[in-house]
């Protein structure tokens, strides 16, 4: 937990150095007609620097304590959130639907090693009831790819 | 006065149509709650870009009985899983889930959705009563006691909010900060964009719900293995009438656990309070407080009762000052702007079959939702059942397209993976999520009220102090920052230990 609470509040008070920089090029002071753009900014990185400082210097001085995630931990979360990543790099080519297709039957016959049967039963009646209530029922678009395309939609 | 409005409110409430938008919202939102990763708040956020081409009344009506739902629903996996859906359920598993081990999760479900109606509807009656009044007396605020109100929020969330006080500064200042990122609608001027196109745009807090309460707590909920384990309900109408019949001993609780759940609630992140507070208090008064813990029925009703009664006030200060008292109130809130309403004083005023619609709708909902829940309880429990290898690419899919629909635009998945990846390191390093949510909600509006606060003091910050009302509220959000650094110095004053046993 120790080194996670240190490079999470490292990382957000450089985050708060960009964003006083931002605001500093904007100006800081006061306009024509108020406080310009970068005033409230400015605050908010000066406040976010000093807050992480003192979380840093709280984390620096706590012994070691339990791991921020263990090995047998870290499995379970990589195999949910890998092939979401994956889900998302398909939605950009081949659309939201063929992508959840593709998604969710990987993801039942990988993990769940369910049989293919229920594998293409799941993949093909779960993207299509996600296509009839949102394009067709509640008219809003999702992205599409070359299938779609293919069937005119 | 107040009554033939709510009769004007109940007119639109009870029509067909709109009792029909209300059982669906029940239904999904049961479904939601009892699903890991989908709770109320991003629930709302997912079905919102469905509610576009409804009337702003109906959409409501839809959103919140979703949001009855969810918190209905998270009571049956707290007792039938010991899981708690949100961190408001906590408290009740304590003793819900060793009654449903014992065989009594009919009992315990029972008491929990009857508290739960109970504390909701006190918290609706308060509300009927406050809401008009209040919104009387914000409509004369100006910038200056708008932005002390911002103040008193986020100050809450500091104070009152238990945890590390420094990691619930820095959520809020990261919630603002996000906020601030894209086009400065006051000068025009573009904010830490840094040249690149799609941060002009700036961060939707809808797609940032979505990814931190939904991808976020899916992966925290898979790190102990990939698997439920339920315990049967044990539902049905001879036990609910049983279990009715005991609860008028638990008068005392109930009333108690409404009051602290109401007081505590319409002030932001109240609701977790609450439930412990109420629990605490509930086994304090109790001639058995051995009994708490191993299955005492009294402590499934006293954090029930406290927490919906606290869900429910939490939608007092969104109506009446248009600031939202928890996460799901800031995603109704971002619904409303969207449905082309002010949200804020003027909507009695100006709308008043809106607001009066939503609050007659809360009757209705939370007597239709109690009944639903209690008469389908196994089949909301056998969602828990289906394998979670389908479960979990249809949450995901599911949370993916709500992202999308916000603005058409694929960039919102790509910041729902990232949010969801924040939401998890966040909350294994307790950097509350609540108050990132709603620092990015009232952003804008914080940073104008505060704007046009120094414009009307040519800069000087004297003018949060020196008005009478908005004094009042920034010498109380005053305290409530000092208050991390008054505690341990006040203990210390009285001579007592600083680790305080805990009330649980």
């Amino acid at each position: 937990m120790r080194a996670a609470d240190l490079v999470t509040a490292s990382f957000l008070m450089l985050l708060g150095g960009v964003v006083v920089f931002d605001a500093v090029r904007i100006g800081i002071g006061w306009g024509t007609d108020g406080p310009k753009s970068g005033f409230f900014p400015f605050w908010l990185g000066v406040l976010m620097i000093a807050a992480c400082a003192v979380i840093l210097i709280q984390a620096a001085r706590r012994t070691r304590g339990k791991a921020f995630v263990t090995r047998r931990q870290l499995g379970p979360v990589l195999k949910v959130f890998c092939p979401a990543v994956a889900l998302v790099i398909a939605t950009q080519w081949l659309g939201l639907y063929v992508a959840a297709a593709l998604y969710t039957g990987f993801y039942m016959r990988w993990i769940g090693r369910h049989s293919w049967l229920a594998v293409l039963a799941v993949a093909i009646l779960f993207p299509l009831a996600t296509f009839f209530t949102f394009e067709k029922w509640f008219l809003v678009p999702m992205p599409k790819g070359p299938l779609e395309a293919w069937l005119g939609q | 006065m107040g009554i033939e409005n709510l009769v004007l409110g109940f007119h639109i409430a009870i029509t067909p149509y709109n009792l029909f938008v209300a059982v669906v919202g029940i239904t999904l939102g049961t479904i939601i709650g009892v699903l890991p990763g989908l709770g109320g708040a991003n629930g709302v956020a997912i079905l919102l870009p469905l509610t576009f081409t409804m009337p702003p009344t109906s959409a409501i009506i839809l959103l919140t009985s979703l949001y009855w739902g969810a918190l209905f629903g998270g009571a049956i996996t707290s007792i039938l899983f010991n899981i708690p859906g949100e961190p408001w359920s906590v408290a009740t598993t304590f003793d819900g889930y060793p009654l449903a081990r014992q065989g009594k999760g009919g009992q315990a479900l029972t008491a929990a959705f009857t508290s739960s109606f109970v504390g909701a509807f006190f918290s609706i009656v308060l509300i009927t009563f406050f809401a008009p009044v209040l919104a009387e007396i914000a409509l004369k605020f100006g910038p200056p006691e708008f932005f002390a109100i911002q103040l008193l929020t986020f100050s809450s969330f500091i104070g009152l909010g238990g945890g590390n006080p420094l990691k619930s500064l820095v959520s809020i200042l990261l919630g603002f900060i996000l906020a601030a990122v894209g086009l400065d609608i006051v000068t025009g001027q573009l904010r830490m964009t840094f040249g690149f196109i799609d941060l002009m745009k700036g961060f939707d807090f809808i797609v940032a719900v979505i990814g931190l309460f939904g991808i976020g707590e899916i992966l925290l909920s898979v790190e102990e293995g990939l698997s439920f384990r339920s315990v049967p309900t044990g539902m049905n109408l001879r036990v609910v009438l049983d279990t009715w019949k005991i609860l008028p001993r638990y008068a005392r609780t109930f009333v108690r656990g409404a009051f602290i759940g109401f007081w505590m609630g319409f002030k932001p992140g109240g609701a977790t309070p609450a439930s412990f507070m109420s629990y605490a208090f509930a086994k304090r008064f109790s001639k058995h407080p051995e009994r708490f813990g191993k299955g005492e029925l009294e402590g499934v009703v006293a954090p029930e009762t406290a927490a919906h009664a606290a869900g429910v006030a939490a939608m007092l200060p969104m109506i009446t000052l248009g600031i939202p008292g928890s996460p799901t109130a800031a995603v109704m809130m971002g619904g409303l702007i969207i449905w082309g309403l002010q949200p804020g004083p003027l909507l009695f005023k100006e709308q008043p079959e809106f607001v009066w619609g939503l609050i007659a709708s809360m009757y209705t909902g939370n007597i239709i939702g109690v009944l639903m829940v209690l008469a389908f309880v196994p089949l909301f429990a056998a969602i828990l059942r289906i394998p979670f290898a389908i479960l979990t690419p249809v949450i995901v899919v599911v949370c993916a397209v709500g992202s999308y629909a916000v603005h058409n635009s694929m960039i919102d998945i790509w910041y729902m993976v990232i949010f969801g990846l924040v939401g998890y390191v966040f909350k294994k390093l307790d950097y509350p999520l609540a108050p990132f949510v709603l620092a990015l909600v009232l952003g804008d509006l914080a940073e104008n009220a505060l704007r046009q606060s120094l414009i009307m003091s040519q800069g000087s910050l004297l003018i949060f102090v020196t008005r009478p009302i908005a004094g009042a509220i920034t010498t109380v959000a005053l305290l409530f920052f000092a208050l991390p650094v008054l505690t341990p110095w006040w203990r210390r004053m009285r001579g007592t230990a600083p680790a305080a046993p805990r009330g649980a």
